[in-house]
This record gives structure tokens, C-alpha cells and sequence, in this order.
């Protein structure tokens, strides 16, 4: 504990005035039609957005798409949504996850500004169901958009109730080659968002 | 080597120097397209730099509140006063546990504190598995840009070296064939690993989370498998409130690459089910530079890159050319602070044009820092003699108009009379690579009294 008092107290010594923090409720966007602007953002992202009217619809859709189709393994965390081969909760080391096709996640918000689902912790029996399966599927509800981060936060409380959490935008992608984008590369090739309702 | 001659090593091979040049400022012009696409852009921007400098004013007060919070759930805190501690303890944590493969995602604070190499001598094996970062890491080579750490090297070198190191076919350079086979080595890497290292973008006081950044979705891959979670961070990393994250993850992809938000931002809160998270928090100078009026706010950093996109010095001369772990202008603001004689060279590697303060999403005032170091660094005896001969006689030179006059009139005479040659040795580095301009029949002042009478 040397090194903490050590430190805090020559930050305290050298601690500069400054401004009070700033006040975040006038910022933010808006747009006329979230669920249109979502579509963009998520395309910019390297997504696909499908409209469906209800789970059933969007599990029609899900089947009809060659990720689904050609998947050796499909785990559903959204009940109704997908032919799970494989349940998740009762895997019990990530490790046997690594071959999995195609996982089927709950998005408990989009934003419309920038593409990105917030996923709970709470909603994967497994954090590496995120990140690890070939081709991902998110489903969220049309009333749980907003347009920006701000109101992302602001409708998250996390300080409320701090959890495990990711924002994920599209599918995994790397420009490190010279900058050309290429889409896949440790985590999901493809990402479709099911936008219900 | 200083800046200068590491420079000129780089700029030697004409065509890849431009090659380098366009490449990053490609990344600029993606950064104004997005910043363009955000009507509050520049009230962003302020409110970044507000809540930076909010923070730095209580900086052990935030870091007291993000140990209690991430503490309570779960989370093992550290505290490293240097590199030295910081390196001690990762080798600790994964001693203690029998972990020798480790797989680790971006950290531009682990390069600083040399973990990679203390860990290897230790017999860990230690994965970069950011693509970038496993090129060179393969090269034998530091990063060379904090966001781009391959940006330097062409996709053919990739390609000869990916068939070296994997078997990729002899000769192909398809980057996309050439991710695809890395996908394939660094998954076993992952799935392999028996501890994850991540660097932090941000820490979370009211929260306890630590926040971590990527496209490719290492980091998440890396932590998600592995029974132990290792992330460590600069304490100035931390912001006070979640809902700040809204203001940070606006500008900071935007600011880097040009996108909306990175593919993966993942709030790390407590360790997942039957797994550790430890926080390590390293000061290394960073307190000191705290102390320090104007150079503390290049504490505010995110680490973007941004300004390492748009300067025209950094783009002719390559970031290793800077021989630190983070290059660039915020690099030579902050390294100086950390080794005056050794680090010298940098604040004048720029040509304080100001475009790195103009694109900065905290709003840092880059080139006044960068002006005030060479201030610092004259008076403290660290420029070389030659230099501060030149600084000298500019001084004097500008001192009165007099003898602005007088040398204007000694510099004209002397383009019109000495042969090109000469005259270019005499301008010094500057004439070396450029012709020099005809001189003008007379001095504006002369014109300007000619023209107008005297004023």
C-alpha cells in the first residue's frame, strides 16, 4: 500500500484548480425516424438491419438467412428466435463455445446515431458469446431505441446499478493491413440486428 | 539518435515516405468527414476538455471512488508507483496462478512500461493479438502509431512475413487472406491462453468499470476465455461519471479512424463467474507531470491518434523516428517530462502549425506545449550547441526592427550574388531538399515607403 498513499498524496500536492464538472443535459441529437436512422448507422458499421413486426417474424427471418442456414451450431438467447442446436447455460467452460455458427443475442437498447446495441452481461450465460461465434444475430425491441449515447447512458443508469455490459457495433473488422477494411477478424464475420416492431 | 537523424534515415526512401504521408492523411480526412457529421462537434469537444480538467483538479478523490466502486464488485485493485512495480505485479498475479501463455490486447501503457519484455525473461509468452500489433510484434519491432501500430509497413512485407511465420502462401498479399490466416493463429493463441492483459481506455469512478475500446474484438476474446482478467492503466485514465462515456466514445472513434464507435466498447464491472479481475494503476511520472503548469494537460489525452493523423511532420518521418512508445506531437509533450536529455529532440519535431491542437478531441494546446518544452529545455542546458547559436542570433535579429532590416537586406544580397549551392548550405538543413526562392528586388518596407510615403 506504499505505492497508494505515495501517489495520492503527490496528487493531492499537485492537484491544479479546475472547472466543475459539466452539466451533460444539453447535449445530444435527434432525429425524425429512429428506426430508419438506426438502418444507416448500423450499414455504416458494416451491419445489416431486418424490420420485422413480431419474434416470430424475426424468427422467420433469421431461418431464411444463410448464416442460420449454413450454421454447424446455433445458440438462441432470445426464446422463439432461431433453432438452438446448443444451450448455452449449460456449457460450462467458454472454451467448448470456439466452433459455434451463429449466436442469437437480446440487445437492450440501440442507438440510432452510431449503430451500436448495448448488450447486458446478465444476458449471456457466457461473456465470449459476444465475441466468439462465426456470425451474430441481435434482437431488439423497436421502443428500446434512442438517438445518441447520451440518452443511452441516461436510460442505462449504470451508476444506479453498476453491471457488465459491451456496446457492440457491427460485425469484428481490422484495417491494420495497409487500411483496407476487412470484416472478421477475431470475433463475429457478420452481424444482423432484428429490429421488432 | 535524435528525431532528426532518425528522421532522415526515414525520409531517405522517398516514395515510401509519401506512401506514409498519404496513408495518414487519409485517416484525417475520415476524422473531418465524421466530425462534420456531429452539429455539436466543437461543444463535444469543450465538454471533453472540461471534464478532463474537472478531473485532474481531484484526480486522487476519482481514483479513491473507482477503487471503492470496483472493489465492491469484485475487482482486485493495484497500485504501481513506476514501471518497475507495475511490470512486478502483472508478473505476480500470473506467477502466482502457473500462467506462462498470456494473450494481450492494445495497451500503449504496457509498451511504456517494457511488460512484454520483463514477462519473456520471466518465461511468459506474451501474444499481441491486435493484428497491428502482432506484425511488429513478429518484426521484433515497437508500434509505430498508438492506433495504427502497422501503419508503416506495406502489405507484400506482411505478406513475405506472414509465410515465414504462419505458412501463408508464398507471395500473396491479399489483405483479407492475410487476416483471415492471422484469425485462424491467434484463436488458438486464445483459446489456449491461461490469463488476458488489456489495456484500459477508460475507467468509470461512479461506476467501477473499466471500459476497453477495439474493432477487432481482441480484447473481449482475450478476457472472455481465460480464468484471469489483468487490465492496466495510466491514472489518468479515469473520468468521474458513466454517463461521461457519452462525451468520450462520441469523439474518440471519430477522432481515430473516422468511425461512429468502435465495433466493441465493453464495460468491464467485476470479474465474470469463477474468474479475477485485476486493476492495476500505474502513475510512472504521471503525478510529477500533474505538477506541472502548462504540460499537465497533456494528461487529458485519450489516446486517438489523432494528432499523429494530421501532423505533416509525423506523417514524413514515421513514428518510430520518435524512438518513444508514444509518438507524435502529445508524444513529445509528454516524453520530455519523462527524460529531458534523452527525449530533447522531440518538441521540435513540429512546425507548430497547430493542426494537431485543432483536431485534439480534449482540446490539449499541442503546439503551445510543445513551443513551451523548447523553452524549458534551453534554459535547462539539453539543446545542443549549434541550435542555440541559431536561437540566439534569431533573438537578436528579431529584436529591433532594425536589424530585421538589416539582415532581410544581407539575405537578399546574398541569394542575388552567392552561387545556388553555397547558398543553400548556408540555409542550413532547410536548403538541403529545396530550392531557394528568387529574392525580391526590395523589402516591403522599401516598397511600402515607395509606394505610400513613409508611414
Amino acid at each position: 500500500m506504499a505505492a497508494r498513499d505515495r501517489i495520492l498524496s503527490s496528487l493531492r500536492r499537485a492537484a491544479p484548480p479546475g472547472p466543475p464538472l459539466p452539466v451533460l443535459d444539453r447535449v445530444g441529437v435527434s432525429f425524425p425516424d429512429l428506426p430508419a436512422r438506426l438502418g444507416e448507422a448500423v450499414a455504416a458499421v458494416g451491419g445489416v438491419m431486418i424490420r420485422v413486426a413480431d419474434l416470430a417474424a424475426a424468427d422467420a427471418a433469421l431461418r431464411a438467412l444463410p448464416v442460420h442456414r449454413d450454421a454447424r451450431s446455433v445458440v438462441s438467447l432470445v426464446p422463439g428466435v432461431g433453432a438452438a442446436t446448443l444451450d448455452a447455460a449449460a456449457v460450462r467452460d467458454p472454451h467448448e463455445l470456439a466452433h459455434l455458427g451463429l449466436c442469437v443475442l437480446r440487445g437492450a437498447l440501440a442507438v440510432a446515431e452510431n449503430g451500436a446495441v448495448w448488450i447486458e452481461g446478465a444476458s449471456l450465460p457466457h461473456h465470449a458469446l459476444a465475441v466468439i461465434p462465426e456470425h451474430l444475430a441481435v434482437v431488439v425491441d423497436a421502443a428500446a431505441i434512442v438517438p445518441d449515447l447520451h440518452a443511452a447512458y441516461a436510460r442505462l443508469d449504470l451508476p444506479g446499478r453498476p453491471r457488465w455490459g459491451l456496446f457492440l457495433a457491427g460485425p469484428s473488422k481490422t484495417a491494420d493491413i495497409e487500411q483496407s477494411l476487412v470484416i472478421g477478424a477475431h470475433g463475429a464475420r457478420s452481424s444482423t440486428l432484428l429490429l421488432v416492431g | 539518435m535524435g528525431h532528426p537523424e532518425a528522421a532522415a534515415r526515414f525520409a531517405a526512401d522517398v516514395p515510401r515516405t509519401h506512401w506514409h504521408d498519404q496513408a495518414l492523411w487519409f485517416m484525417r480526412v475520415k476524422r473531418d468527414r465524421a466530425a462534420a457529421q456531429i452539429p455539436e462537434w466543437e461543444r463535444l469537444r469543450e465538454l471533453a476538455q472540461e471534464i478532463k480538467a474537472h478531473t485532474l483538479s481531484d484526480l486522487a478523490g476519482y481514483l479513491e471512488q473507482f477503487e471503492r466502486n470496483a472493489t465492491a464488485r469484485g475487482a482486485v485493485v493495484h497500485w504501481a508507483a513506476d514501471a518497475e512495480e507495475h511490470n512486478r505485479i502483472v508478473h505476480g498475479l500470473l506467477a502466482a496462478r502457473g500462467a506462462t501463455r498470456v494473450v494481450k490486447s492494445k495497451s500503449m501503457l504496457t509498451e511504456e512500461c517494457g511488460l512484454n519484455p520483463y514477462l519473456e525473461a520471466r518465461g511468459v509468452e506474451v501474444v499481441d493479438t491486435d493484428l497491428g500489433e502482432r506484425i511488429v510484434q513478429f518484426r521484433g519491432e515497437p508500434p509505430s502509431h498508438i492506433v495504427l501500430p502497422a501503419i508503416h509497413i506495406k502489405k507484400e512485407e506482411i505478406g513475405a512475413l506472414f509465410h515465414e511465420r504462419l505458412g501463408t502462401a508464398a507471395g500473396a498479399s491479399d489483405p483479407a487472406y492475410l487476416t483471415e490466416a492471422a484469425r485462424g493463429h491467434l484463436r488458438e493463441k486464445f483459446l489456449g491462453a491461461q490469463a488476458g492483459i488489456t489495456g484500459v481506455n477508460f475507467a468509470v469512478a461512479d461506476t467501477g468499470a473499466v471500459v476497453v475500446c477495439t474493432n477487432e474484438g481482441n480484447a473481449d476474446m482475450g478476457t472472455s476465455l481465460p480464468p484471469l482478467h489483468v487490465a492496466s492503466m495510466g491514472i489518468e485514465k479515469i473520468v468521474p461519471r458513466a454517463a461521461d462515456l457519452g462525451v468520450f466514445l462520441r469523439l474518440l472513434a471519430r477522432s481515430a479512424t473516422g468511425q461512429p464507435v468502435t465495433t466493441y466498447a465493453t464495460h468491464f464491472v467485476g470479474p465474470r463467474p469463477g474468474s479475477e479481475l485485476h486493476v492495476v494503476l500505474v502513475d510512472n511520472g504521471r503525478s510529477d507531470l500533474l505538477g506541472r503548469d502548462p504540460f499537465r494537460r497533456a494528461l487529458s489525452c485519450i489516446r486517438c491518434g489523432a494528432c499523429m493523423n494530421t501532423c505533416p511532420v509525423f506523417r514524413r518521418s514515421g513514428g518510430h523516428s520518435y524512438g518513444v512508445p508514444v509518438p507524435g506531437p502529445i508524444g513529445s509533450v509528454l516524453s520530455p517530462a519523462r527524460d529531458p536529455a534523452r527525449n530533447a529532440s522531440l518538441p521540435f519535431a513540429s512546425t507548430l502549425c497547430g493542426s494537431c491542437a485543432d483536431v485534439c478531441p480534449v482540446r490539449i494546446d499541442l503546439h503551445h506545449q510543445l513551443l513551451a518544452w523548447r523553452g524549458v529545455l534551453l534554459a535547462g542546458g539539453q539543446v545542443g550547441a549549434r541550435k542555440r547559436l541559431g536561437l540566439r542570433l534569431a533573438a537578436w535579429i528579431l529584436a529591433t526592427p532594425r536589424r530585421l532590416e538589416w539582415a532581410g537586406r544581407i539575405s537578399r544580397l546574398g541569394l542575388r550574388l552567392l552561387p545556388a549551392g553555397l547558398a543553400a548550405r548556408l540555409a542550413g538543413p532547410w536548403g538541403r531538399q529545396r530550392a531557394l526562392p528568387a529574392p525580391a528586388a526590395e523589402s516591403f518596407r522599401t516598397r511600402y515607403r515607395r509606394t505610400h510615403g513613409r508611414p
